[in-house]
């Protein structure tokens, strides 16, 4: 059964290029991070996507998120349009994007207050969830207190607190080191198949595409569309056996991801010399002016 | 227990240190007549005329006028320039409208309202309040403005997906966020209140610290060592002021990590 659907989905951001002074000062551009991504995700899937740096994969995620809209395109959620942001949908960063200010429990509970649960129900659930993570014994520390593992932990029991059918996560193990994340990869799995959730994981690693995902999707370089989808071979049992990442099915598996990746990243290169070089101080402006609108 | 005691004991004295040593000198210069005939008391003088008020009276009279102006100007201004900030920081539209006034307004000299308001509104309280205020409100207003531009997005992107509303935003991510940098504001606006406070009861009123330290000012006697008690004061008073307002940001920031070494 269909969880999320993506149709022809197109992404354009207006930047500004300041770059020609024939032009006189500012011009604004229009940049395709999306071309036309068109994506099915089962319940109870673990949907990954990989591709080159640039080509649209947060984008697209925060499309999913309901953070932003799409210029073309719709995205169904059990076959009704997203149009906003929603508790059946659970975000984690790379970031972790922790509320500083507030403890461990304190933010685990934030998406239950939106729900409007009260006070005490919401310690048992945020308490629950943070033992989910193996976090329980430090509901009472503020995220500067923690490791950036732990940190990641407590966002994704944030996520989960709420009880959303669907998790995104965008290079979430992307800031740990290797011990750590291969710790949290298992974990996540085996959260996976506690909570059922469905998952869509970004992620710059094949290694981990391949270990955690039922499915792995490969994105074009900019502007991206999916070019394949690589079904992975492995059971949910066997991936918790030691040697899974040197089994013949992990190996081919990764050996055809990178095969279908390599020419993507060659061909983002390209466009990176071309225009990430001199569009990217004013990008980061703009990125950051259209988180408040 | 006692080695705890021991140690805020030393930390105390490492921390007055200088200051001991400056008022000695000062004590030991006056005396040896090397600054004669400049009219500069000792040090253990200037704090004996301090008494001196104090036991009279007029010290605390002036005091608390002045306070009071500081108090209300100060309190007017967080409670218009927190809203305010916050609004304007991150409302795009607040900001388009609003920034340009404000930009305008806060080139002009802040001791020229002062005829302004005494023309509009005499030369009473509600004048020397509104300059106090007006010298707080830049400070705590471009520090709130900032504080909310520089929210990390990836914290509103986070509470946005958990469906906040609007106001829940603002009152649950974007000001927990800016409070460490509204603080930094409010001690900012401290140190400008100080100097209008002075300014204006200099320049218009017959009553508060300022006033009292023109009057001595103006005579040669033994009057003219207030002059020096009552900055000596003063600077008390704003060590205190400064030291309330650090322990409310400890006790309202205490999320935050410490940095700095020794
Ligand atoms: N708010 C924005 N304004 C302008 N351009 C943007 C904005 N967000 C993303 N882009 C551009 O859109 C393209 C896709 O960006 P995106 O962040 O989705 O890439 P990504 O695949 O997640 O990259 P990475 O793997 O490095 O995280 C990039 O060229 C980026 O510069
Ligand atoms: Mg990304």
């Amino acid at each position: 059964m269909t969880k999320i659907k993506a149709e022809n989905i197109k992404k354009m951001f207006k930047i500004r290029s300041n770059g020609n002074s024939k032009n006189n000062g500012n011009t604004s551009k229009e940049l395709l991070a999306l071309g036309g991504v068109n994506l099915s995700i089962n319940k109870g899937e673990f949907l990954s996507i990989v591709g080159p740096s640039g080509c649209g994969k947060s984008t697209f995620l925060d499309l999913v998120g309901g953070l932003t809209k799409p210029n073309e395109g719709n995205i169904y959620i059990d076959g009704k349009p997203v149009n906003g942001p929603g508790l059946d949908r659970g975000i984690v960063f790379q970031q972790y994007a922790l509320f500083p200010w507030r403890t461990a429990i304190g933010n685990v509970e934030f998406g239950l207050e939106s729900k409007k649960i009260a006070k005490n129900e919401r310690i048992e659930i945020a308490q629950k969830y943070l033992s989910l993570v193996g976090l329980s014994g430090f509901e009472e520390r503020y995220p500067y207190e923690l490791s950036g593992g732990m940190k990641q932990r407590v966002a994704i029991a944030r996520a989960l607190a709420f009880d959303p059918d669907i998790l995104l996560m965008d290079e979430p193990f992307g800031a740990l080191d290797s011990q750590t994340r291969e710790i949290l990869q298992r974990e996540l799995l085996r959260i996976w198949e506690e909570t059922q959730k469905t998952i869509l994981f970004i992620t710059h690693s094949i290694d981990e595409a391949v270990f955690l995902s039922d499915r792995v999707a490969i994105m074009t370089a900019r502007p991206g569309v999916i070019k394949n989808i690589v079904d992975i071979p492995l059971s949910r049992a066997v991936r918790f056996e030691d040697d899974v990442r040197t089994s013949n099915e992990f190996v081919r598996s990764r050996h055809e991801l990178w095969g279908l990746l390599k020419e993507e990243v060659v061909k983002a290169q390209q466009i990176g010399v071309k225009t990430t070089l001199k569009i990217s101080s004013s990008e980061k402006a703009v990125a950051q002016g259209e988180a408040w609108t | 227990m006692g080695s705890a005691i021991l140690k805020r004991l030393t930390t105390l004295l490492q921390r007055l240190t200088a200051i001991i040593i400056i008022l000695l000198a000062w004590e030991i210069v006056v005396r040896a007549g090397i600054l004669y005939p400049a009219p500069i008391p000792t040090a253990s003088r200037v704090f004996g005329v301090l008494v001196e008020m104090a036991l009279a009276g007029t010290l605390q009279k002036h005091t608390v006028i002045s306070l009071g102006r500081v108090f209300s100007g100060y309190t007017l201004a967080v409670v218009i320039a927190i809203p305010l900030g916050l609004a304007v920081g991150w409302f795009k539209t607040f900001e388009r409208y609003l920034d340009p006034l404000l930009q305008t307004l806060r080139q002009v000299p802040l001791l020229a309202w002062f005829p302004v308001f005494i023309l509009i509104f005499g030369i009473g309280e509600l004048s020397k309040i509104l300059l106090i205020m007006l010298a707080a409100m830049w400070w705590i207003l471009l520090s709130t403005i900032s504080a909310v531009q520089n929210v990390d997005p990836f914290i509103v992107k986070t509470a946005r997906s958990m469906g906040v509303s609007e106001w829940d935003m603002l009152r649950k991510v974007v000001l927990p966020s800016a409070v460490p940098s509204i603080f930094t504001g409010l001690r900012y606006a401290y140190t400008e209140v100080i100097l209008v406070l002075f300014a204006v009861e200099m320049l218009g009123a017959n009553d508060g610290l300022g006033s009292v330290m023109i009057y001595g000012s103006c005579h040669p006697g033994p009057e003219l060592f207030m002059v020096y008690s009552i900055s000596i004061f003063m600077a008390i008073i704003g060590l205190i002021a400064n030291y309330m307002l650090v322990g409310l940001e400890r006790r309202l920031c205490k999320w935050k990590e410490e940095t700095g070494m020794g």
